[in-house]
């Protein structure tokens, strides 16, 4: 099963090597990555995409934790979450189909950001769901070039409960 | 007052109370080592390779408990104790590595010496680091020290640019560490251990089966009582042997691939497995579908990785063996003070394993004419008994004395399990030795094993450091013949060594004494002469070179499917090719 694991690291020299390095070690697969510094300038974030059973997780978890330089470690799977990822997506547009691609981005909410006379630079960011379906509608046109972030991560805020539940905690 | 990154080195060494170091100088650290020359506190073992080094500081903090250091230059020097780190990480040794590097200036450049000692050393390092400036040393040996020795202990690399060595910065050593992504867990957690206990007292069946975590967490002392009180036989792995001692009528040595059959079957019959301090390795579960069938696991370790990565555990405990032990021992006495009672409940279970024990014990057959390898250890025993520490190498020798040695003091059982290094029982002799002058040490090895470190004679013969090897010479490399017989129809590909050298001239021309002895009459005769001498000593034991070690769980077989003995229809023949067709001209088992 597919899970997404934030890594809450030192923002150090290295660090990104040795989570990287356990997981060529150890087998363990990385489906997307993403690290970038978190607001605390000390700190970064990285957001690994991994597949594995129950066990095979469990001892990803554990290993991360392992880490000196790990501070924390959130299976986000396991929560109520969103996630996002931007896809850059270069297609090939011939004048009758220039049309076409600027309909399918619209549908999308996403953005042409770079345009050529034979190509447009499309920018759309969403769940893996959004993005996948861009792309396969771009595909008929011919993709030229196409570059993913990764996932990034974050865990919803607890919902304000609905009237009818709060009377449900109250009876 | 400012000090240069050297003599930070070495004040921070001094902090940290390490009385020795073993390396070999270099280029890169010429002046730590210029520093170290000019006082006394900390002393400077120079080996003869960087492997032996990190060998020796492994035999020290074994036998210590305290963290060995190694301090070797870059590039070769630190590749040349990488072997060293990789052993030291599987059995969790508390060690600090230094390495040298080319300054700061010159990283990335492939500058003479060079070498990416953070990035190779980190797959087997518990932690490693590069300084980058001076004003961050003496903070990062502290936090080395803390990280190797605290949780579960292992190697940390700390890697030293030249120019960080000379230049200065003010000097304070810091009494606290502050690492916020790491704190080992103590205590275990009260409900977990109160229901362990509750297993404990109603199993009918169970087995305490103690790991290498017994002897870093010192827990020699809670685990005898813990044993003692719910009268529940022991087992112990390679890794964990002289934490319980192998006398005790409790005791059933070590389990697994060259455990005892007593051992194995109780555990394959155990309806409680209660795991201190131990990794379910597989050379212990064999087959693991079919590892204790009917057990129930209570699982102390104070790595959570360990738990649950290769069995189930039903009860797990986070903790340090000695912590955890100490609380259910409390919580034990406060459940049940009736010792009879318990006494009868277990019986049944004690009579069988007896008789487990009385079906198929150790056993080999001695005769006049060729000296048996067992025997030899069996001797050694009788003579040495309780006293001394012993350093073993890997091979089939290695678990005859895991056998036949009952260990009866923490720490006095020093070998490689996890990597299996050959080459590595006599570094650690002499680190051991380094630590306790006065103490019999004694490194029981094969020619295999032994000429992959036997440099390190010299370094013997110059500290006088008076080890003992029993060198049990079959002219193979035996555990790999052994194999080669069972699975591979006696074709001995490369494991017979051809010519050997003669080890008593060998270690003449070392400046030590060497013995030998041809015939088994003469075993004990050689093994009081040397055990007696007062410098180190090599004992060259010609023994029948196709004896194998049994019992064994053949590799992908379940634990209650040992094998006791050669099977029947192998031996005669393979043998009689092999006699065949050696010694050939100029080669010999026995040395020429
Ligand atoms: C030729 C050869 C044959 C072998 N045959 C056998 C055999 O027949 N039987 C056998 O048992 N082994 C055998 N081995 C060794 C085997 O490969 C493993 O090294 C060994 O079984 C591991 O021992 P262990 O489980 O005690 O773990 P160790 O490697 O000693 O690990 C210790 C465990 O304790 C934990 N720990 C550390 N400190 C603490 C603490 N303070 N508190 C709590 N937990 C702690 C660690 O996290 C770890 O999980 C053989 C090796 C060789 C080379
Ligand atoms: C460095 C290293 N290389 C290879 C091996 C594989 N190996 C395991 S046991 C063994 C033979 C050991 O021979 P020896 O030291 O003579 O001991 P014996 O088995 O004869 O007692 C070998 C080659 C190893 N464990 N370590």
């Amino acid at each position: 099963m597919e899970r997404i694991i934030s890594v809450l690291v030192e923002n150090k020299f290295g660090v990104l090597a040795r989570v990287a390095g356990l997981f060529s070690a150890r087998g363990y697969n990385i489906e997307s990555l993403s690290v970038a510094p978190t607001l605390d300038p000390t700190t970064s974030m990285i957001t690994i995409v991994t597949v594995g059973d129950d066990r095979i997780i469990e001892q990803i978890m554990k290993q991360l934790n392992k880490v000196v330089e790990v501070l924390k470690v959130v299976d986000m799977t396991e929560t109520s979450y969103l996630d996002r990822e931007t896809a850059l997506i270069k297609v090939h547009t011939r004048p009758e189909h220039r049309d076409e691609a600027m309909r399918i981005a619209d549908i999308f909410r996403a953005k042409i950001v770079d345009s050529s006379p034979t190509t447009y630079t499309i920018e759309v960011t969403g769940d893996v769901d959004k993005v996948e379906a861009l792309i396969n509608m771009l595909q008929p046109l011919g993709i030229k070039e196409l570059i993913r972030t990764g996932r990034v991560a974050i865990a919803r805020e607890a919902k304000v409960p609905s009237r009818r539940e709060s009377q449900a905690a109250k009876a | 007052m400012k000090k240069t990154g050297a003599e930070i080195f070495v004040e921070s060494l001094k902090q940290e109370g390490v009385k020795v170091l073993f390396g070999i100088p270099g280029g890169v650290v010429l002046k730590i080592f210029d520093v170290l020359h000019q006082q006394k506190d900390v002393e400077v073992v120079l080996t003869r390779h960087e492997q032996g080094a990190a060998h020796m500081a492994e035999g020290y903090a074994k036998a210590t408990g305290k963290v060995g250091v190694a301090l070797v230059t870059s590039g070769p020097g630190m590749t040349n104790i990488v072997t060293g780190l990789a052993d030291a990480y599987m059995d969790s040794v508390p060690m600090v590595a230094f390495t040298g590097q080319v300054s700061t200036n010159l990283i990335g450049n492939d500058a003479f010496q060079e070498a990416d000692n953070v990035g190779i050393s980190r797959p087997c390092t518990k932690h490693n680091v590069l300084v980058k400036d001076v004003r961050d040393l003496a903070r990062t040996i502290k936090e080395a020290f803390y990280i190797a020795r605290t949780g579960r202990p292992g190697p940390v690399l700390v890697d030293i640019p030249k120019d960080v060595s000379t230049e200065k910065a003010e000097f304070k050593y810091p009494d606290k560490v502050n690492l916020r992504g790491y704190s080992p867990t103590y205590d275990g957690d009260k409900h977990q251990i109160k229901q362990a206990a509750e297993e404990i007292l109603k199993a009918k069946k169970p087995v305490i089966y103690i790991g290498g975590g017994a002897l870093f967490s010192d827990a020699a002392h809670e685990i005898l009582e813990f044993a003692e009180m719910t009268q529940i036989p022991v087992t112990m792995t390679l890794m964990g042997l002289s934490a319980f001692p192998g006398g005790h009528s409790l005791s059933m040595g070590m389990l697994g691939m060259h455990g005892t059959y007593w051992s194995n079957m109780a555990m394959h019959y155990a309806d409680l497995v209660i795991a201190v301090g131990a990794r379910f390795d597989d050379r212990v579960t064999g087959k693991i579908p079919e590892f204790c069938p009917e057990a129930r696991f209570v699982h102390i370790d104070i790595d959570p990785t360990s738990i649950r990565k290769n069995v189930e555990a039903h009860i797990p405990i986070v903790g340090d063996v000695k912590t955890v032990l100490r609380q259910l021992n409390v919580v034990l006495r406060s459940m049940d003070g009736n010792q009879r009672e318990i006494k009868e409940l277990r019986r049944p279970w004690q009579k069988q394993i007896a008789e487990w024990k009385q079906a198929h014990p150790l056993k080999y057959h001695q005769d006049e004419k060729s000296t048996k390898p067992q025997y030899v250890i069996e001797e050694l025993y009788k003579l040495t008994h309780d006293k001394g520490i012993i350093a073993t190498d890997v091979g089939q020798h290695q678990m005859w004395a895991a056998q036949y040695f009952k260990g009866a003091k923490p720490r006095t059982w020093l070998t490689s399990g996890g990597l299996g290094t050959m080459g590595f029982g006599f570094p650690a002799a002499i680190g051991a030795q380094k630590a306790y002058p006065g103490e019999l040490v004694v490194c029981i090895t094969s020619e295999g094993s032994f000429q992959m470190n036997l440099q390190e004679l010299a370094t013997a013969a110059t500290y006088n450091l008076p080890v003992k090897i029993v060198l049990l010479n079959n002219g193979f490399h035996g555990m790999v013949r052994q194999w080669q017989d069972l699975f591979y129809d006696g074709r001995y590909a490369s494991s017979y060594l051809g010519k050997i050298p003669d080890f008593v001239k060998l270690a003449g021309a070392y400046g030590i004494r060497g013995l030998r002895a041809l015939k088994p009459a003469e075993v004990e005769p050689v093994l009081r002469e040397g055990l007696k001498h007062k410098g180190p000593v090599l004992m060259d034991f010609p023994v029948y070179p196709f004896e194998n070690c049994y019992p064994m769980i053949p590799a992908g077989a379940a634990q209650h499917e040992m094998v006791l003995e050669d099977p029947p229809k192998l031996t005669k023949a393979q043998r009689g090719r092999v006699a065949k067709k050696k010694p050939e001209e100029g080669e010999g088992v026995l040395p020429a």
